[in-house]
């Protein structure tokens, strides 16, 4: 006889039989793939949080989406990719905590760190346990001979500097420059590097000396000594995307009507809502960012980044490229999953398709120049002007 | 030299309000509340919302961010420091809560609002330029509101009953309890109104500088720095000690910029010269 209790009975057997079913199937879809674990140490949190956030969100979108798809082929299998995280917090002690925890994992490529002490910090550990690491640091030594596990993430200062400051001579008249940075290790060798540049291409320097706490919230005192000696050419080295729309807006309530550049990564929106129409003509450096160079995987990608977080960073532009050179030199050799020392032979010729730009650009790896040996991503040196609420192509530059 | 007097000024009037709340919840519990600056940057984050996402006027985002942060002071003092301050001997027990509810509220504030520097449209558009002084509209107004501020509270904790009942505790708890006055209670409005003062003073901030995630902490330091300057849990020391820093950051930056980044060096160096000469700061102890 069927009542009311056994009804509910069997539509709870039914129910628990069709999750069942469904748990075992899902189960059974992944296992068919293996796990790929690819590791960020950085920070997430804090004054800095913005690069290293930009970092993972990066990561964790294009994780996604292949997993989404069927996941990546290397070889013969088949793998999921899954992003292993671990936040600095910018202190060059966690940053060796961080590397030691993926080495535990079994981690063999590691994007991070976000700054020069942890990436110098985290060397010997990566280099002792078989990790080929991407910091967006600076330093040439980490990437220069006998080193040879970190591979500069991103365009150095000193490549981008030299170009931006030719540029702003040859088709804006520059002529007097100063500079100002954060009273931290990246922005003061930033800001060096630049001082060099500069004076290499005659350029008057008419501040050098000028540094700020990075935690500064107000910028006029510190500016103020600086407008005052009318240069054509503001450079905020270094400078936090924090940080850039509060120095811009001081210095133009302060009367300043020259240029301001930076050679980092900065953020639209940031600059839209921090310093408004004064952000106008603010001269950066991105990545695949612009609509004139970016291709429709660019753009889907900023789409999937904006639905699963809520509001993409600029900075992903150039944070994208990382996670693609991993997996892309992995399927270009895979015996180089579980030993980087192939990673690093497969890094002298590697080439593929830039997913990220309209045309055919290329994938490859290069800093020859620079540090004698390809330990840098090849990623699009684009130098952006700000005008109203996105960033507009200036001229885009290549590093070899 | 005109516009550095001008900028010291400016800064110490902004300082001096940061530093209030903390020199208050000081006086009144013996707390020193590592989570003022991330209390201020809540502030800065709901009238970020109410006044820069949802467009409504900036007045209606200053009284929620007050409101809402005298509300989370309230509780805290109810449900936190109040049970450890009772069940603690010790005062470093209270310290490490406040700590705590610091690293808490930095990762509450991540978590809501996110990692990005956020702004806000201006409040007074223009720029005043006379007599070799520079200063946005906004700022004179932000100076301007911040003296209200300041000389609002100070009047209130003298000719209130509130005001009153607050610094016979500070003066003495034993004693003011004997006299009748509800230790709990006042303890509570003066978290609350410390809590308050920093969200909105955070709220009036982020018209002119901002806010993200990971300020709180480097606020905290400079509140406590203004405190020890003035005397701990002395409002006239705290309001001291903020135009004194004030005026040492602005006439540092322009005096030493040839040597670098050494104006907080110079302030650290003579906080420690001026502590162990006076330990007590300028005023000594609590309300005089």
């Amino acid at each position: 006889m069927i009542n009311r209790r056994s009804t509910l009975k069997s539509m709870a057997l039914g129910a628990v039989s069709t999750l069942a079913i469904a748990a075992v199937g899902i189960s059974y879809a992944q296992a068919e793939n293996k796990e790929l674990k690819i590791g960020f140490v950085g920070v997430t949190s804090g004054p800095a949080a913005a690069w290293g956030t930009s970092n993972v969100r990066s990561m964790q979108t294009r994780a996604a989406w292949i997993n989404e798809t069927g996941g990546v082929k290397i070889g013969n299998d088949t793998y999921n990719v899954n992003i292993v995280t671990f936040d600095d917090q910018k202190d060059p002690k966690r940053a060796i905590a961080g590397m030691e925890k993926m080495a535990q994992e079994g981690v063999h490529y590691v994007v991070g760190p976000n700054v020069d002490d942890g990436a110098a910090a985290v060397r010997p550990v990566a280099e002792a346990n078989g990790i080929i690491y991407f910091p967006y640091a600076f330093p040439k030594a980490l990437y220069q001979k006998p080193a040879s596990n970190a591979v500069l993430g991103m365009i150095a200062n000193y490549q981008s500097g030299p170009a931006i400051y030719k540029y702003l001579k040859e088709n804006k008249g520059v002529k007097k420059i100063a500079f100002v940075a954060a009273n931290e290790s990246d922005p003061l060798s930033q800001r060096d590097g630049g001082v060099e540049a500069a004076k290499a291409l005659g350029l008057e320097i008419v501040a050098q000396n000028d540094t700020y706490q990075n935690d500064t919230r107000d910028f006029t005192p510190v500016l103020t000594p600086i407008v005052a000696l009318k240069p054509d050419l503001l450079v905020l080295s270094g400078v936090a995307p924090a940080n850039a729309p509060l120095l811009i807006r001081a210095a133009r309530e302060l009367g300043y009507e020259g240029l301001i550049s930076t050679e980092t990564a900065q953020d639209a929106k940031v600059l839209e809502e921090g310093a408004g129409e004064y952000a106008n003509g603010f001269i950066s450096v991105g990545g695949a960012s612009t609509p004139e160079i970016a291709s429709d995987t660019m753009k889907e990608f900023v789409t999937r980044y904006t639905k699963m977080f809520g509001e993409y960073n600029d900075e992903s532009n150039t944070k994208v490229y990382a996670l693609e050179y991993i997996i892309d030199t992995l399927k270009a050799n895979p015996a180089a999953i579980n030993d980087v020392a192939e990673f690093k032979k497969t890094m002298d010729t590697f080439t593929a398709p830039n997913p990220f730009l309209k045309g055919d650009a290329k994938l490859g790896y290069v800093g020859t120049t620079s540090f004698g040996q390809k330990r840098q991503l090849s990623v699009p040196m684009v130098v952006n002007e700000y005008k109203d609420g996105a960033f507009q192509t200036l001229f885009v530059g290549s590093v070899d | 030299m005109e516009q550095v007097i001008a900028n010291g000024l400016y800064l110490g009037a902004q300082y001096a309000l940061i530093a209030l709340g903390l020199t208050l919840i000081f006086a009144l519990m013996n707390v020193l509340n590592f989570a003022h600056g991330q209390m201020y940057v809540l502030g800065g984050f709901i009238t970020y919302t109410i006044y820069g996402q949802l467009g409504l006027p900036f007045v209606v985002a200053l009284l929620a961010s007050g409101v809402t942060l005298a509300v989370i002071g309230a509780l805290m003092e109810k449900f936190l420091f109040r049970t450890v301050i009772r069940r603690s001997h010790r005062e470093e027990s209270t310290m490490l809560l406040a700590a705590a509810t610091a690293f808490f509220f930095d990762a509450v504030i991540l978590l809501l609002f996110g990692e990005k520097q956020r702004g806000v449209p201006k409040i007074v558009k223009g720029v005043f330029n006379d007599a070799g002084i520079i200063m946005p509209y906004d700022r004179l107004v932000v100076g301007a509101l911040a003296i209200i501020f300041i000389a609002a509270f100070v009047l209130y904790m003298q000719y209130s009953r509130v005001g009153r009942a607050m610094r016979a505790l500070a003066q003495d708890r034993v004693a003011a309890q004997l006299m009748g006055v509800r230790v709990d209670r006042y303890s509570m409005i003066g978290f609350a109104m410390g809590a308050m003062l920093a969200g909105v003073v955070g709220g009036l901030l982020v018209t002119i500088t901002g806010v993200n995630s990971g300020i709180g902490g480097p606020i905290s330091i400079k509140a406590f720095l203004m405190v020890m300057i003035g005397g701990a849990g002395v409002v006239g020391g705290a309001i001291a000690g903020g135009f004194i820093l004030g005026m040492m950051e602005s006439v540092g930056l322009t005096v030493l910029r040839e040597y670098g980044d050494v104006t907080y060096l110079v302030i650290f160096a003579a906080l420690m010269v001026f502590l162990s000469v006076r330990p007590n700061g300028l005023m000594g102890k609590p309300w005089g």
